[in-house]
């Protein structure tokens, strides 16, 4: 843990801390008063159960929560995706074993959508694999690059720190809202084409054009979130290691190859891991920015998972179908995260040995 | 190619203005411009009147056609310099648009009527001016300031309660010893990679089944438990000395007491970086409120905003300027909060 | 610091409840949602301030939402009964098992009998008598064109000179009108598929087939129309940004309003927001449905306000929407917004309508004689049971097509299965 505290200014502002205080004295009232509020709950309650009971009383009020809203909800899950029908209560849905799994996975050849029953479905896994592979792979590139440039000695670091990290912090409505309207038929983009004479083009309407702008916003949009990992990951690489190369002779290319690399490589595990599970979940910047069009060109899996559930597919309201398919895509997320946690660690093995 | 490369693999330099640092800092304005440019493309254009945010192309600062007042007519006029046929410019204002023709009066002499001018005569004379009523008529007609409020209503006390509920169990789970714990431990880890999309549909039924759809309960209390905040507090109240709790036991302080005197305020770090991620992942959240979220006047503004968009006629300048609103908040923490966030993700790898 | 953020949020969280607590306080509420635009919004909010002054006690809150929320988010919030206690729905006969029966609450049930007969045997497809609905307006779909774009490319408007134009001579005219005038687009049509229905059926489709089962992939003239109106996307006649899909897409009637569209297909219900939106900005006028091979036809629709079963206040739902229904207050929403009534007693006593714009007089014209004009073939599948999957199939299956993600055969193949699997559904529920 490398979390520092920021105490503030210290005592010079001595007069500034005077006048404050009692403005501080009066405005963290409320917190005392909440927090001696639950003292009265809690210290009577000692009494009863001891020191011994009182993790437990620390526990409960979160461990409720959690059990109700993330632990009942992941069991209700195979409760719909075992059961048909259109209802949303279980008690009203008949049995029917692995048949909403088979018709998700009934497909003649698994390449081509078209071929599935439910071709929904499978046009939203292939636009998720092709977005997973050109995100992250991209992501990690441009994200890596980024940081090696940050990491030098310039000029106003923090200025370019802060610029490529600040649309991290919008929402994904904003940062869709914001990419149409420099996208769309008159927006930005097609008013500079059109500015030079070139012919403009209809970004949000041609399905690779649509396509390319959901990878390219979502870039936009975590860049600098990885950026920010990595550059973390390069600061901690000991100086020591840097100086004791260039005494050995080390070019930089050597020196990135042996020292950088290897030292970010826990780091780059991370942000690969993490920029996958985000991807394949690829949705709200992407509903609003084309809302899966044109076609179905960036209908993504949560798309898919959206509309059986809430919005309605061909039928109505699947959730049974919508369900089975999150779960299948947690089964493979899962995997996939095990697997790759086992290659890096055969791999480190090797390394170190 | 090789300088691209000794850019890339060059670390720490010396301070002279090398080719590398020159391609550097070529990258770093490319990107500020490509990252900004969309934000700063929607501030300018929030501030633009409708006439001058349909036109195309389209102009990067906000101007405004001119109007002029003219006799006999109840609105201002927009103003045109007309090339007449005999090739001298006269400036009119329009009384209406034709197809391809406009229909000119000449605001000194409006009693000698109606000229007649081809558009292709005509250019629009603007000034620069900004268009205030983008933010002002939609607080008013469209209930902004409600979902503003509800929006505030949500951020304020889902982070309230994200720190009290989690900084409780990250103590339990850090200072103390007890059966259970590293059951309850792994459960919470496992979920942070569970993805939160999976339980959409049932967290719905659960809601339901609380009587807390179309309700900020529903929106604010299913957020709070969260294996992430769990995570990040314990880290840090585990680097705190446990003879801290001794000692405050020996003096005979209640655990309640060592919980919020002692264990709290050292914390504040790592409480404050959760603030700040608590207030922005509920002030973005999007896709849960729009699911529950079933009455307007309940909106937060991220639903708001999305059903503005979805609306026929969209008012572009409404929309935009809503959205730079929306905006305020979270850069106003960006702007003086960064050093927290950029810890915060830097320790935890946590967004 | 976070000691004061904190308690500043106490602080502020408490103001709001408070503020909160205090609206919480008012007399019953009666929610209506509906996807209403314009000067309808104005109408309608006027009408419940007029009702809200008789009756103190109850207050009526509007929801204009899109028609979206109406068609994907209604139908679950009705299911787990948190949804409105008035909607403004098309899908009639589809919401039927959550209508509330207004028949002991309202005045005079005699009053709705007389005079609201087929929205009753329209809100209850298993025969009952239930009050529970009213037609916000009965529509017919058919083209609107944009006069002064044809006088200005000097092209002759094709109806003018004929009774019978078909698709392709208004296609025809179109174009010519757009490249002689320079405007973006030639024709457009909603993205719908009970837009495509008028046109379709005019063409020779007939959606059902014998046993009023719709059987699409089978039926030729619904073939015939899809390959023509795929056609006009493909050679450019018609925008891909309406019918490529996608929220937020360009919608033919915003372009139709900023004097872009030289031919719009829609219906009826756009002559009250043409005539608040364009007034006399440009002489825009409805004109009659094209002609197919078969027959020249729209296609009949509408809109209900109908009252929520689930609602915790039925007497005040009921006397809001018998104030609705009353004949003064229902002659007042259809003259003032333009839409067609469906009220007997109003029909046999005429309408005067609230505008003299004679674009909107024009358009009311033709659309009148449109409505008596339509296809028997149009009419029996209005009012079929089965065409619920049928608008969404065509919908969003042509999308595909246009796009070029389905050939034409896999869309036809999959219009029919997704059909059949919505009726499968509807069946076994």
């Amino acid at each position: 843990m490398t979390l520092t505290a920021e105490r503030g200014p210290g005592r010079q502002a001595s007069t500034a801390a005077a006048l404050t205080r009692p403005l501080g004295v009066l405005l963290s009232l409320p917190y005392r008063l909440l927090m001696n509020a639950l003292g009265l709950i809690f210290e009577p309650l000692q009494r009863l159960v001891g020191i011994k009971g009182m993790p437990y009383l620390f526990v409960i009020p979160n461990l409720a929560l959690f059990i109700i809203f993330a632990i009942i909800p992941i069991l209700l899950n195979l409760v719909y995706a075992f059961t048909g029908g259109t209802s949303l209560f279980p008690a009203n849905r008949p049995f029917i074993g692995l048949q909403n799994f088979s018709v998700l996975l009934s497909c003649d050849n698994f390449l081509d959508p078209n071929s599935c029953l439910v071709d929904l479905f499978w046009r939203g896994v292939m636009n998720t694999g092709v977005y997973v592979i050109v995100e992250v792979s991209s992501l990690i590139l441009l994200a890596l690059f980024t940081a090696l440039v940050l990491n030098r000695n310039i000029r106003a670091r923090g200025f370019f720190r802060g610029v490529y990290f600040y649309p991290t912090l919008l929402s994904s409505v904003v940062v869709a809202l914001l990419w149409k309207w420099v996208l769309q038929r008159n927006g930005l983009i097609n008013g500079a084409l059109e500015g030079v004479g070139m012919p403009t083009i209809n970004f949000l309407f041609e399905a690779d054009w649509a396509r390319l702008a959901t990878i390219i916003v979502g870039l936009w949009a975590s860049l600098g979130f990885y950026t920010l990992i990595i550059l973390a990951g390069l600061q901690a690489i000991p100086a020591l290691l840097y100086e004791a190369a260039v005494i050995d002779g080390a070019s930089r290319r050597q020196q990135f190859q042996y020292i950088t690399l290897p030292l970010l490589r826990p780091t780059l595990y991370i942000v690969f891991i993490l920029s996958f599970v985000g991807a394949v979940q690829v949705f709200e910047h992407a509903m609003v920015l084309t809302d899966g069009g044109p076609g179905t060109a960036t209908s993504y899996i949560m798309h898919f998972v959206y509309n059986a559930a809430f919005a309605g597919i061909a039928g109505g309201r699947n959730v049974g179908l919508a369900t089975a398919a999150t779960l299948l895509v947690a089964v493979v997320l899962v995997a996939f995260t095990l697997v790759q946690r086992w290659i890096s660690r055969n791999a480190s093995d090797d390394y170190s040995t | 190619m090789s300088a691209a490369t000794a850019m890339l693999f060059r670390t720490r330099g010396k301070r002279q203005l090398h080719i590398t640092d020159m391609l550097s800092y070529l990258y770093l304005t490319l990107g500020t411009l490509i990252m900004l440019g969309p934000v700063l493309w929607g501030v300018t254009s929030s501030f633009k009147t409708p006439a001058a945010i349909t036109r195309f192309p389209p102009e990067f600062f906000p101007f405004a056609e001119k109007t002029v007042v003219v006799e006999g007519y109840e609105d201002p006029l927009p103003l045109f310099d007309v090339t007449m046929e005999d090739g001298t410019v006269r400036r009119l204002a329009q009384v209406r648009r034709v197809g391809l023709e406009r229909q000119m009066i000449d605001p000194a002499a409006p009693e000698a009527g109606i000229i007649k001018a081809k558009m292709d005569a005509t250019e629009i004379v603007q000034e620069f001016r900004l268009a205030w009523e983008n933010y002002a008529e939609p607080l008013q007609q469209f209930d902004f300031v409600v979902y503003f409020r509800n929006s505030i209503v949500v951020t304020a006390s889902a982070t309230l309660l994200t720190l009290l509920l989690n900084s409780m169990l990250a103590f339990a789970l850090s200072k103390y010893r007890f059966r259970g714990q590293s059951a309850i431990l792994n459960i919470f880890l496992i979920m942070i990679l569970l993805p939160g999309a999976v339980t959409l549909a049932p967290k719905y039924l659960v809601i339901t089944s609380l009587g807390w759809n179309n309700n900020l309960l529903g929106v604010i209390i299913p957020t709070l438990a969260s294996p992430t905040a769990v995570f990040l507090l314990r880290q840090y109240m585990l680097t705190l000395p446990d003879e801290l709790v001794d000692a405050a036991r020996v003096d005979g302080a209640s655990e309640w007491y060592i919980y919020w005197r002692i264990i709290l305020p050292l914390s504040m770090p790592a409480l404050a970086t959760l603030a700040i991620f608590s207030i922005m992942w509920r002030w973005n959240d999007f896709l849960w409120p729009l699911i529950v979220l079933t009455e307007n006047r309940n909106f937060t503004l991220q639903v708001a905003l999305n059903l503005f968009q979805g609306q026929y006629d969209v008012q572009w300048g409404y929309l935009l300027a809503m959205t730079v609103l929306s905006l305020l908040p979270v850069t106003f923490i960006f702007a003086f909060l960064q050093k927290y966030i950029a810890t915060g993700i830097a320790t935890t790898g946590l967004k | 610091m976070l000691r004061k953020l904190v308690s500043l949020v106490i602080l502020l969280s408490l103001f709001v409840a408070a503020s909160v607590q205090v609206t919480a306080q008012e007399p019953v509420q009666v929610r209506v949602m509906a996807d209403l635009v314009d000067d309808q919004i104005t109408v309608f909010e006027e009408i419940i301030a007029a009702f809200e002054a008789e009756n103190p006690d109850v207050d009526v809150l509007l929801d204009v939402v899109p028609y979206e929320t109406i068609q994907q988010a209604l139908p679950l919030q009705l299911e787990t009964g948190v949804g409105p206690d008035i909607i403004k729905s098309t899908d009639i006969p589809g919401l039927s098992p959550y209508y509330l029966d207004m028949r002991p609450y309202v005045a005079d049930p005699a009053y709705w009998d007389a005079n609201f007969g087929p929205t009753i045997t329209m809100a209850n497809p298993d025969g009952g008598d239930r009050l529970s609905a009213l037609y916000s307006d009965l529509t017919v779909t058919g083209p609107f064109i944009n006069r002064t774009l044809f006088e200005q490319a000097g092209v002759a408007v094709p109806s003018d000179s004929s009774d019978h134009v078909t698709w392709e001579e208004w296609e025809a005219a179109a174009v010519a009108v757009r490249d002689a005038t320079g405007v973006e687009f030639a024709m457009g049509l909603d993205r719908s598929g009970h837009r495509l229905m008028g046109p379709a059926i005019s063409v020779g489709a007939t959606y059902l087939d014998e046993e009023g089962y719709p059987n699409l992939a089978a039926d030729e003239g619904f073939r015939a129309f899809v390959e023509m109106f795929v056609g006009f996307h493909t050679n450019g006649v018609m925008p891909i940004d309406i019918w490529a899909g996608g929220d937020g897409a360009r919608n033919g009637r915003d372009e139709f309003i900023n004097g872009n569209l030289v031919f719009y297909y829609s219906g009826n219900w756009q002559i009250g927001s043409f005539a608040a939106n364009i007034g006399d900005g440009f002489d825009w006028e409805a004109v009659p449905n094209p002609c197919g091979a078969q027959t020249c036809t729209g296609m009949p629709g509408g809109a209900v306000f109908a009252a929520i079963g689930a609602t915790q206040h039925p007497e005040e739902v009921s006397r809001f929407m018998d104030y609705l229904a009353s004949e003064p207050v229902y002659r007042q929403w259809a003259e003032r917004t333009l839409l067609a009534p469906q009220h007997i007693a109003l029909a046999e006593a005429g309408l005067n309508w609230n505008t003299e714009l004679p674009q909107a007089l024009k358009s009311l014209d033709v659309f009148a004689r449109e409505a008596s004009n339509i296809s028997p073939i149009a009419m029996a599948l209005f009012t079929s049971p089965n065409i619920g999957p049928v608008y969404n199939a065509t919908r969003d299956r042509i999308s595909q097509i246009i796009v070029g993600e389905l050939s034409f055969e896999e869309g036809m193949e999959r219009i029919q299965s997704d059909i059949d699997t919505g009726l499968a559904a509807a069946a076994s529920s």
